[in-house]
């Protein structure tokens, strides 16, 4: 029996409310046991005196691009990427070429992902066929097909009948919807957030009543049919308002937020990551959807998240090529390359307890994802053997060029963060250490 | 770069430009990308650098070879008749060599990134870059991967430095210094880059700024509905206004702005025609300002919509004189800033 032990490490798992220092003993792939010398006599062992043992974590919104966008990013190239960021479990999005709107496509990223991954993936299935908006895609074979939600991330199902019936229909399988909630009329030709910058830039901006007008939409979709509706991305104040008020009255509503939506602002398009000339940058790699917004829109985030508004943090990771950034702010593509900066980032608002359960426990939970994978986001006997092993004191410097991911997209490169992945164990192998 | 060591300051005794009568901070930018990191001083200097070419262009052979040699390529992607024509007429009185190219749609259906094409002009000599460009922050792309001095010649909505500097250029030399003086703005402040390049520059000049429009055609930060919060409005303090009757009062200065007749389609205006009810500068309006108050507009006009016939050739109007004092303008930029380029 091959067995691997973490040893020594302050265990902080919030699934069971340990906060510890043990060993967790891994054999067969599978949690066997955290206790203090639970690992002694492990074939293999990894030193984590001074550093923190966890969950690995799960990230509901990745997008992998493979199949049709080979070149922003791969299954093979996303998953080291996740590995690197001590994500042991990623959701991928569906809006690859063709879309994951049937089961061949889905069997496609799941035997891609078995063959070529280093951590999980599972995938998630369109709303609509095509993400046209049109008609639903066949939602029950692309569940049995082996997707775990559904959504048109990207796009909005902007018909709300469509998203109607989509919540009705999705709800028999209890396969959760996640939507994008943004509406097009408010947002079209928008290119950042609207207000002083892009006043000060003269670019075109997308109002925060743009996601909360969807938001609240899809509250009252959920509400009218006792369907569960999934918020991804979460970004204005008011968001978070009718979130938290819609919880209050029992709505069955979950939301993430982005790394990017608690530590950046609109400021970020305009002073970029290193000095400009003219003394404005329109950093193209702060271009995100939803955009970058106010430090109240932050502040309203980080107290969202604290508070159970808003359940779990969610990257978005969103890899491009480098010449679909680097072109005009209008014609450069939205998006934050964020698997392997999102624990810093996120730990940069938010304190580490809460950080590991935002991005471990809690997105399983969103999503049910232990219908799929028994005890995910734990360390439960029994849990798959995914952990995180972190130093949360670490300083490092976010140098894109050595990102694992194909997408150098990020608004962080040269700044310094605080807290960093060491290793990151996948069904008790080693997936990737410093 | 490409173009031979020192042969620019063998060439500078031979010129004969007036030096601006004070001792100013010497000139030192690479790049004209908007008027906003400009000082007062910065400004003046330019300003006076245009009466010295005021008065080249008055000569009976309006040349100076001070940029001989000098190669400038105008990149226009988006069209332009004043502001293409007067900088290759200002690059030809001081003797440069001036490339015209006119991008036809976007770089990216062209299938060559915006990179891409100023790197092949650099290659082939260009030093100074005018860019026009339909997105704003091109210019400022462009200057991050070039060596070449680039020149915002308007990008997007957002800024186009040498229009406010024509501007600023005649109303100086109608009023002289511009502190307190009331300069009133009309029209579509949201969307033009006219606007935000002239609230930088009079406000660098002491200038008391008022912008009037309808909300819908007023940029985030600006609406009267919104609240004033912390934060910053990102540009100079400006007094808005909804209503022009009480935008005009006691104005010095009233600028047109061209209003893009599709503004309609989005729900922006109801109608070209109660635009015109509630914003033309006419003759009645214009008598709530101070008698004798400049009339501007950046052009082109749209007679009868943003402005009236009678107003527009009144002798309050200088709309022909700042078409007049741009080619003296963009002198000034494109000698200051090729002139004593680095070898």
């Amino acid at each position: 029996m091959t067995t691997i032990a973490i040893q020594g490490g302050r265990v902080i798992d919030p699934a069971n409310g340990i906060d510890a220092t043990a060993d967790v003993l891994i054999a067969d792939g599978q949690v066997a046991a955290v206790g203090p010398d639970a690992g002694k006599d492990a074939s293999e062992t990894i030193d984590a005196t001074g550093l923190v043992v966890c969950p690995g974590f799960v990230d509901i919104h990745t997008h992998l691009r493979e199949p049709g966008f080979e070149h922003k990013e791969t299954i093979e190239s996303g998953t080291l990427a996740a590995a690197r960021g001590g994500f042991t479990t990623i959701c991928a999005m569906p809006n690859t070429e063709p879309p994951t709107d049937s089961a061949a496509a889905v069997e496609f990223v799941v035997r891609t992902a078995q063959a070529q991954g280093h951590v999980r993936v599972l995938p998630i299935g369109c709303v609509t066929r095509g993400r046209a908006g049109k008609e639903l895609a066949d939602l029950a074979e692309l569940a049995q097909a082996g997707a775990v939600a559904f959504s048109d991330d990207g796009s909005p199902v902007a018909d709300p009948h469509l998203m109607r019936r989509a919540l009705e229909y999705a709800s028999m399988h209890g396969t959760p919807v996640i939507e994008h909630s943004e509406d097009p009329a408010l947002s079209a030709g928008g290119v950042m957030h609207e207000g002083w910058v892009s006043t000060r830039l003269g670019l075109a901006g997308i109002p925060t009543a743009a996601e909360e007008v969807a938001i609240a939409r899809n509250l009252a979709l959920a509400q009218e049919t006792g369907s569960p509706v999934h918020c991804a991305h979460v970004s204005t104040a008011g968001s978070v308002e009718l979130i938290r008020s819609a919880k209050a009255r029992g709505v069955r509503v979950t939301a993430e937020v982005a790394p990017h939506h608690l530590a950046l602002t609109h400021e970020a398009v305009m002073q970029g990551a290193r000095e400009a000339p003219g003394g404005l940058a329109y950093d193209t790699n702060a271009k995100v959807n939803p955009p970058l917004r106010t430090p109240e829109d932050v502040a309203a985030c980080i107290a969202g998240l604290l508070d159970g508004t808003i359940d779990c943090i969610a990257t978005d990771h969103a890899p491009h090529a480098t010449q679909d950034k680097l072109c005009e702010f209008d014609a450069a593509a939205m998006g934050i390359s964020g698997l392997e900066t999102a624990f810093g980032q996120s730990l940069s608002a938010v304190p580490l307890e809460k950080v590991i359960a935002a991005l471990t426990i809690a997105p399983a939970a969103v999503l049910g994802l232990d219908r799929h994978v028994a005890k995910i986001g734990t360390l439960s006997e029994g849990a798959p053997g995914d952990v995180a092993v972190i130093d949360p004191n670490a300083e490092w410097t976010v140098e894109p060029e050595t990102f694992a991911s194909k997408g150098k997209n990020t608004p962080l490169a040269g700044r310094t963060l605080r807290g960093q992945v060491v290793a990151t164990v996948y069904g008790g192998k080693v997936a990737w250490q410093a | 770069m490409i173009r031979s060591t020192g042969s620019g300051q063998a060439q500078e005794p031979t010129v004969q430009i007036a030096t601006p009568p004070q001792a100013r901070t010497p000139w030192t930018r690479r790049h004209l990308l908007d008027l906003d990191e400009l000082s007062r001083d910065e400004i003046e200097t330019i300003l006076e650098t245009t009466d010295a070419m005021k008065e080249i262009l008055g000569r009976e052979v309006p040349r100076v070879p001070a940029l001989r040699g000098r190669t400038i390529v105008t990149l226009f992607y988006e069209a332009s008749t004043r502001t293409r024509a007067s900088f290759e007429l200002a690059g030809k009185a001081l003797g440069a060599d001036v490339i015209n190219i006119a991008a036809g749609g976007s770089s990216v259906e062209k299938g060559e990134s915006l990179i891409d094409t100023v790197r092949t002009l650099e290659a082939i000599g260009a030093e100074v870059l005018v860019m026009r460009h339909f997105a704003a922050g091109a210019p400022y792309l462009v200057a991050r991967h070039v060596s070449a001095s680039v020149v915002n010649g308007g990008d997007g909505p957002h800024a186009h430095p040498t229009q406010a500097l024509l501007d600023l250029y005649t109303m100086r030399a109608h009023i002289g210094d511009m502190r307190d003086k009331r300069v009133v703005i009309v029209g579509d402040i949201a969307h033009s880059r006219v606007v935000r390049s002239n609230i930088w520059g009079l406000a660098a000049m002491g200038a008391q700024i008022v912008v009037c429009g309808p909300p819908t055609l007023l940029p985030a930060g600006m609406r009267p509905s919104q609240q004033q919060t912390e934060e910053p409005l990102g540009l100079p303090n400006v007094e808005v206004q909804t209503n022009l009757d009480a935008a005009l009062e006691d104005a010095d200065v009233v600028m047109a702005l061209r209003l893009q007749t599709e503004r309609m389609h989005g729900g922006l205006i109801p109608s070209i025609r109660e635009y015109a009810t509630l914003y033309q500068i006419t003759p009645e309006r214009l008598s709530r300002a101070k008698t004798g108050a400049l009339v501007m507009h950046p052009g082109p006009i749209n007679e009868g919509v943003e402005i009236s016939p009678e107003v527009a050739t009144s002798i309050q109007s200088v709309i022909e004189e700042q078409v007049t004092n741009g080619v003296a303008v963009r002198m000034a930029v494109l000698y200051l800033l090729a002139r004593g380029k680095p070898a």
